[in-house]
């Protein structure tokens, strides 16, 4: 490994997952595979229990600020392991000098997005650093959310077979060109809004009415080309996408042809992967299409034979390529 | 989208490789010489819609990956400048210098800035007087006519703290340097964003001095597809000709305009290419009237040259001699998070590409 920390250990590609793997989990031991919440057996209840920390440039952000993302990337991932997201504690690093009615609008945010998501935020922490110390402010939110014991094996995606349906709740990239496009350095702007919302809703519907949900994952960073990366690595078996299903905004793929970037690799922040079951996939998407942020739904590939854990793409163009992890943050192209 | 989905079209992108399959009668080899081909190329999965007797190489077209290690270490040398702010493209981040790289000066605390254009770099540099920003120019035709404009806004605006570090170069010397170099091969797929600035006619010398085809190219599957069928049928009518696929954006004469801020700011120098070695009157330097903005003249560093990794064959690929597959580093000590060459490096250099794209 490298001797210092770079931007890239933290882009969800390769490196972060080196970084954990060979640091984080090493040293506390915890057992592989990694999935978005520990799932943890407490007589007779099983809980799930994740945490995640928000350093998003800038706070604010066409459709959101970092609030809003701060409860929502803690539901949808307790969510996405099949729980039903209940507390939320919320620690926040404030760099001196901030302006509190732009924290009052951060919390503000905060609360609604807890309502909305049907979750308490119970308890939390505050420390306010000295100037320079930090970048204006960082939130901190971990969750807890009962399972039934009957979905533990969803985040492992130990059910997967071959023929299973991969869906998406809408169109992929907009959380990231957002962000970009209020950048204050970026000389242009986007009519691109975040797609950050919570999915608890969604995804406990589709887990009610049908049993055949193989795997879920949300698709914040390394977007779904991490995700499948992981998911073939973890499942040891081949994946198809079909680039022309996945949904992709115009003003997205308007900005990724300018900027090079794939729209396959930018977070979102209210998306999710489901992997249905063979015959269940029609049932799953028009459950999903019911639920406002799963309008959009799509059945964008399947789990195909094969087990060499590649993630091919049938492109656009009807060739054919690998759709490899993503090996650090996307820069921008020369020209 | 518009202007998009028309040239990613299946049904005109399977009739194209049809008319592929029937007109490919013998063995052919062709070379793109942009890094947005090569790109392009893995990045729709066009290998895997052209049969068997169809071969398609990468040559010198991405500047990234040309660009010597001589460069990326002047660069880290600035970088490590109190009073320096580095602007640069985000693909020259990751480039291995001999010893570190850009994002890892940043990671150090270098302020090192990723920037879109060179105006970017010009208003760093008037927001931040005390500091020296300098730009690091690359690219070739397409780009070096931004950075000519940046110059000559600086000069007007009188701009002092803002300078150059140019390793701007030009395509035609290099692509007669691959052609000596007995490269085998039956045809150019021209760059198209280049050919936009310059025109078609810079390429003209190829077909008629060197009975090479050329066909100046679009970056879309129908594009480089319809480019391909143009090339076989030069190659089995025996008239290696300049064509213009790319019609939308490229004429004979190119963008005069861009052209004329090139030449008045710019001048040809002999130039460093990986690979290569120095091609005479291949890169662009400074004239001298805007010399003041040199930052290899106004703030000069030392650098040690140092040998590059013997095992790795970037030179021989950007020759179009090998393929990244013939590399014994390739996939094994050699990947996008530890690149050893450049073409691992760049989103649009051959290693980088095949191993991100190629199914094996």
């Amino acid at each position: 490994m490298d001797a210092t920390v770079t931007l890239n250990h933290g882009s969800g590609g390769k490196l972060t997952h080196e970084l954990i793997s060979q640091v984080f989990a090493k040293k506390f031991e915890i057992p592989e595979p990694l999935t978005d919440s520990a799932v943890l057996k407490i007589t007779g209840t099983t809980l799930a229990f994740t945490t995640d920390s928000y350093v998003v440039d800038p706070l604010f952000f066409p459709g959101g600020n970092i609030g809003k993302l701060a409860i929502c990337g803690t539901v949808n991932d307790l969510a996405v392991s099949g729980a039903k997201p209940m507390f939320i504690s919320a620690s926040f690093i404030i760099e001196e000098g901030f302006p509190l009615a732009e924290l009052i609008q951060i919390v503000d945010s905060m609360a609604e997005e807890a309502v909305k998501a049907g979750v308490k935020v119970v308890t939390g922490d505050t420390k306010v650093v000295g100037k320079g110390k930090c970048d204006k402010l960082f939130i901190t939110t971990s969750g807890t959310g009962i399972m039934d014991h009957r979905l533990e094996h969803i985040s492992s995606g130990s059910h997967i077979r071959q023929g299973d349906h991969l869906i998406i709740n809408g169109p992929l990239g907009n959380h990231s060109i957002a962000v970009l496009g209020a950048r204050n350095n970026l000389s242009f702007s986007t009519p691109v809004i975040t797609d950050c919302a919570c999915l608890n809703h969604l995804i406990s519907g589709v887990l009610e009415k049908c049993g055949e949900v193989h795997f879920m994952r949300d698709l914040t960073r390394g977007g779904l080309a991490g995700v499948l990366n992981e998911l073939a690595g973890m499942t040891g078996r081949d994946i198809a996408v079909d680039e022309a299903a996945v949904p992709v905004d115009d003003p997205v793929k308007g900005a990724c042809e300018m900027f090079g970037f794939d729209p396959l690799y930018l977070a979102n922040e209210g998306k999710v992967l489901i992997v249905a079951g063979s015959g269940s996939e029609t049932e799953v998407l028009d459950i999903m299409r019911a639920y406002l942020p799963g309008k959009d739904s799509a059945i964008i590939g399947e789990i195909i034979p094969g087990e060499r854990k590649l993630v091919v793409l049938n492109t656009s163009a009807g060739g054919k390529r690998i759709l490899d992890m993503p090996s650090g943050v996307q820069l921008p192209r020369i020209c | 989208m518009k202007y998009i989905d028309e040239y990613r079209d299946k049904n005109l992108i399977f009739r194209l490789a049809d008319q592929i399959r029937k007109s490919a009668t013998g063995e052919y080899t062709f070379m793109e010489v942009c890094g947005g081909h090569t790109a392009a190329i893995h990045r729709f999965g066009i290998p895997s819609l052209l049969p068997g007797n169809i071969k398609l190489i990468s040559g010198p077209g991405c500047p990234v990956c040309v660009t010597g290690t001589d460069f990326m270490d002047k660069a880290v040398a600035y970088s490590e400048k109190d009073d320096v702010i580095i602007t640069t493209f985000g693909d020259l981040m990751r480039v291995p210098g001999s010893v570190t790289s850009l994002e890892k000066m940043r990671a150090a605390g270098a302020d090192v800035r990723i920037i879109f254009s060179g105006l970017d770099a010009l208003g760093i540099a008037k927001l931040n007087p005390d500091k020296k920003i300098i730009f690091l120019g690359i690219g070739f035709e397409t780009t070096a006519p931004g950075t000519a404009v940046t110059i000559k806004k600086a000069e007007l605006e009188n701009i002092d703290n803002f300078y150059l570090l140019s390793a701007h170069k030009t395509m035609p010397a290099a692509m007669e340097e691959i052609i000596k170099g007995g490269a085998s091969f039956n045809g150019f797929i021209c760059p198209g964003h280049v050919a936009a600035v310059t025109g078609s006619s810079h390429f003209s010398f190829i077909p008629e001095k060197y009975r090479i085809g050329c066909v100046v190219t679009g970056f879309e599957p129908t594009d480089l597809l319809q480019s391909i069928l143009m090339l076989i049928r030069q190659v089995n009518l025996n008239f290696p000709d300049i064509q213009i696929q790319y019609r939308r954006a490229v004429t004979g004469e190119g963008n005069i305009l861009a052209q004329k801020q090139m030449r008045e700011v710019f001048e040809p120098c002999d130039a460093f290419w990986r690979g290569f070695g120095v091609i005479p009157s291949s890169g662009l330097t400074l004239r001298k009237v805007y010399e003041r903005f040199d930052a290899g003249i106004a703030i000069p560093v030392k650098v040690v040259p140092h040998e590059e990794n013997k095992s790795c064959i970037c030179g021989d690929i950007l020759r179009g001699s090998k393929t990244p597959e013939d590399c014994p580093l390739f996939r094994n000590l050699c990947s996008p998070e530890n690149p050893v060459g450049a073409c691992m490096v760049s989103n649009e250099g051959s290693c980088n590409t095949w191993y991100k794209y190629k199914i094996t």
